[in-house]
């Protein structure tokens, strides 16, 4: 049985497969930056692939995964915080486009 | 066993609550830190994008993103070669983990070094806090502050590498040290992977 110490102070096979996938999906977001689409959608795919991104270096740079509690802790806190900043979206569309009902 | 190495240990004595989720106090600060610095960034990014989203003719001055890509890849490099300085740490190879920080905190001062570059092109071109040439002036104020506070945290990040380095060569700070310097740096690359695809890769020129 492996201890977490031990595994610490392993090989850095899993670190390096987690650094190409980083630099892979960093250059998906490039990709992404060239395609002929609009601003919204660009921002919804460079977002998700950010948030992957993410996970990997937190999951298994910061080994978050090695720590049930300690990344739900993280995790709830964190989505949470960046969720209540979502609320004031609609008043960035209304002072483009102004009121619906207004029209 | 003495009581004191009962709590060496991290058992509960009674006198001692264990720790929490298991994780040392000094690491358990750093997450604490890490997740309040993340509701910083995060609000800056939220707030740039309300502020872009109401802007009209939002501008997009980007044309080139090769220096933004050549400072991800040293950046997501620098996560690793601190991975490499950790494990030599928890080997007990003294020197090599010494290296290896030392080496994460010279990729620091290159993306510095860039970032600076690209910073003093822009402002050759009129761009300022206040000022900005291509249109409305919101865009240099978000551009120089959210880059600026990142750049600003990869700055305490190299200092804080060299000297945790540094000491923990010396004998005076221990490998749970340079593992706490380094769960900062692997979020300092964490909020990149954000500042690129919305401070800059939506604002390439097309």
């Amino acid at each position: 049985m492996t201890t977490v110490q031990e595994h610490k102070s392993g090989g850095m096979g899993r670190d390096v497969i987690i650094y190409v996938c980083l630099l892979v999906l960093a250059a998906i977001q490039f990709v992404i930056a060239y395609q002929n689409i609009d601003a919204s959608r660009m921002l919804v795919r460079m977002l998700a692939v950010a948030i992957v991104e993410a996970g990997l270096a937190l999951l298994f740079f910061m080994h978050l995964s090695e720590n049930r509690g300690l990344k739900w802790f993280v995790l709830i806190f964190t989505v949470a915080v960046i969720l209540g900043m979502q609320y004031g979206w609609t008043d960035s569309f209304r002072l483009i486009d102004g009121v619906p009902w207004a029209k | 066993m003495s009581q004191a190495d009962l709590t060496m240990q991290g058992h509960s004595t009674g006198a001692m609550a264990p720790p929490t989720f298991s994780v040392p106090a000094k690491k358990m600060a750093m997450w604490l830190f890490i997740i309040a610095d993340t509701a910083t960034f995060a609000g800056c990014l939220v707030a740039y994008g309300f502020i872009r989203n109401s802007t009209p003719d939002w501008p997009r001055p980007f044309h080139s993103i090769t220096n933004v890509a050549l400072m991800t890849f040293i950046l997501l490099t620098s996560s690793l070669t601190m991975l490499i300085g950790v494990k030599s740490a928890q080997k007990g190879d003294k020197a090599g983990a010494f290296r290896w920080t030392i080496f994460t905190a010279v990729l620091g001062i290159a993306f510095a070094v860039l970032h600076l570059r690209e910073w003093m092109g822009m402002i050759g071109e009129g761009a300022t806090l206040f000022h900005n040439p291509w249109g409305t002036p919101l865009f240099s104020s978000l551009f120089f502050s959210i880059t600026g506070l990142h750049l600003l945290h990869v700055t305490g990040g190299v200092i804080a590498l060299i000297a945790v380095g540094i000491r923990y060569r010396g004998g005076r700070y221990k490998a749970d040290d340079l593992e706490i310097t380094g769960l900062y740096w692997h979020f300092v690359d964490l909020v990149w992977m954000f500042v690129v695809p919305l401070v800059y890769l939506l604002n390439l020129a097309h």
